[in-house]
């Protein structure tokens, strides 16, 4: 069993919101009676965002809420989906009069309990569109891409959906941008090593000492195949060819890449692979708009990454640049 | 024989599968760690504990009113694609049996016929796609056979098929969920809500049993 500073399993998830409300310094609160966060400070009329989902993948979801990211979060047991009456307790405590957007990883638990919940709103005259995100390329084929699984291109996704939020005025209008946010986005991912939960101590999946689980998922998903160990500038090499082919990303395109560590995948790792990242896409004649490289959609402990890409356009990238303040992602 | 129950042995019904499900939440777990992520057993009796309070402490004017609690709590307790399955189950039965004082066959063919329309609906899953629909579909169809026959003889009959569905599973390949991505290593392993389905039905007829 993995060592963790934890207190009593049973309270993992209200200590770990508790401890996220008291970085944000009376910005954000607690949803009362409800596993759910909402920013105290919610302009009216104000096109309100909600985010949410399992668990155990901090700071992917509540730690995007903030300043021009998500106004709340409905959050989950570990690695569960939230139940519609958290979601529509959250929904309830930032809607503004103006329409709240869902979004969130595109997984059958999660898509069944925020659609009740939106319904739910629904009778109680609360406009809701949702946006799901499906950027692992390797979960399903090109022709099946609602199959597909949310992972680290949630980041890019929540960003401009933050951004398009604070500005636009209509809850057409945000869904919109964030839809074409997300259809621009690929991820794709290797795994390692698994996470273990920390309420059940189990790990998620077995992988032997010198093996690698190419496009694996987050919660153990099985990926494309399940390899030897290599070194990384060849593997990094095979990631972007399938990446790169999948949307396509093309000569002359203009990008915002992520790195994201799946849990113990260290920070200088990651520079190694951004390296290699930047030299393939040099080579592809694909512009780098901006890097963010760390911990962003994890599972515990586990080994691996994700490298996410989104495509930029005018409009994506304006929302992109705009300043956002929460504890997963800050730009000035 | 038992023609049909009462308010209060609907009740008592419902606590019985409480405790029965909280009993094989190890055995449900270790099902789902074949082809999920192991806690389904634990939502299960996450749901149920939380439903036996709604029976505890509330008050019902129909079987419809017990079936939406139980409905009601496990959604909310659960979480989950389980929880939004199996509470969309008895919540969409509760609804249609609002007017119901006893629980007949009559009231168990609309718990089970209507429970499996608001379930495809909910999570689109047909019959053969390895889910819990695989054990609810034959259950309504061995009630709507066994039609107006007394609650007694009707229940153990229709956990039989639940049974006989579930255990179908293990020769399906998931095409829903997270067990989806797993393709052919699926096969072999029966469904863990399925599994779960026959055992809800399976502590009824139990309970109907010690009448």
């Amino acid at each position: 069993m993995a060592k963790k500073f934890i207190n009593d399993p049973q309270n993992i998830l209200i200590e770990t919101l508790e401890g996220l409300v008291a970085a944000y310094h009376g910005r954000m609160e607690l949803v009362e009676g409800v596993a759910a966060l909402a920013k105290t400070e919610i302009p009216d009329g104000k096109v309100a965002l909600l985010i949410g989902g399992g668990s155990g993948h901090e700071p992917l979801f509540h730690g995007f809420v903030g300043e021009n990211m998500a106004d709340g979060a409905a959050c989950g047991d570990f690695f569960t989906s939230p139940s519609p009456d958290v979601i529509l307790a959250a929904t309830k405590a930032i809607h503004r009069g103006n329409g709240v957007l869902y979004v969130y990883g595109n997984y059958a638990g999660d898509n069944m309990n925020f659609d009740i919940a939106a319904e739910l709103a629904e009778d109680q005259n609360i406009d809701v569109k949702t946006v799901r995100i499906w950027d692992d390329v390797y979960s399903a084929p090109p022709g099946e891409i609602e199959m597909r699984r949310g992972i680290s291109g949630d980041i890019f996704v929540v960003k401009v959906a933050g951004a398009a939020a604070a500005t636009l005025k209509t809850l057409d209008d945000v869904y919109r941008v964030t839809t074409k946010a997300r259809d621009n986005t690929r991820s794709i991912g290797v795994a390692a090593a698994p996470g273990t939960n920390p309420v059940t101590g189990s790990a998620f999946f077995e992988l032997a000492e010198d093996e690698i689980e190419i496009g694996m998922g987050v919660h153990g998903e099985p990926g494309v195949s399940r390899e030897k160990m290599i070194p990384v500038d060849a593997l990094v090499t095979r990631l972007m060819d399938d990446i790169l082919a999948d949307l396509p990303f093309q000569s002359g395109d203009r990008v915002c890449l992520l790195i994201n560590s799946l849990g113990s995948t260290t920070v200088t790792e990651m520079l190694i692979i951004n390296r290699r990242v930047r030299e393939i896409l040099i080579k592809r004649d694909i512009a780098v708009h901006d890097t963010q490289i760390g911990h962003f959609a994890g599972s515990q402990e586990m080994a691996g990454f994700s490298i996410s890409l989104m495509k930029l356009d005018a409009e994506l990238q304006e929302y992109y640049d705009m300043p956002c303040d929460s504890l997963g992602l800050t730009k000035q | 024989m038992i023609e049909r129950l009462s308010l209060q042995q609907t009740i008592d019904m419902f606590v019985y599968v409480a405790n029965h499900m909280e009993a094989v939440a190890a055995r449900l777990n270790e099902a789902d760690q074949a082809i999920g992520d192991g806690d389904h057993g634990e939502a299960m009796a996450r749901g149920w504990r939380s439903a036996r309070e709604a029976l505890d402490s509330g008050e019902f004017n129909s079987i419809g009113d017990v079936v939406s609690a139980v409905g009601m709590r496990m959604m909310a307790a659960m979480g989950g694609a389980s929880g939004a399955i199996f509470g969309t189950w008895f919540k969409a039965g509760g609804k249609s049996l609002a007017e119901d004082e006893t629980f007949s066959s009559e009231a168990l063919i609309i718990l089970l016929d209507h429970g499996l329309e608001a379930v495809q609906a909910r999570g689109h899953a047909n019959p053969g796609d390895k889910t819990m629909v695989d054990a609810l579909q034959p259950a309504a169809t061995a009630a709507a056979l066994a039609g107006t026959r007394p609650i007694s003889e009707v229940l153990p009959v229709v956990a039989a098929s639940a049974q006989q569905g579930a255990d179908s599973t293990r020769k399906l390949v998931a095409r829903m969920g997270r067990a989806r991505t797993l393709g052919e290593r699926s096969l072999g392993h029966p469904d863990p809500g399925a599994l779960s389905t026959h055992l809800i039905l399976q502590h009824m007829a139990d309970y109907v049993g010690t009448l």
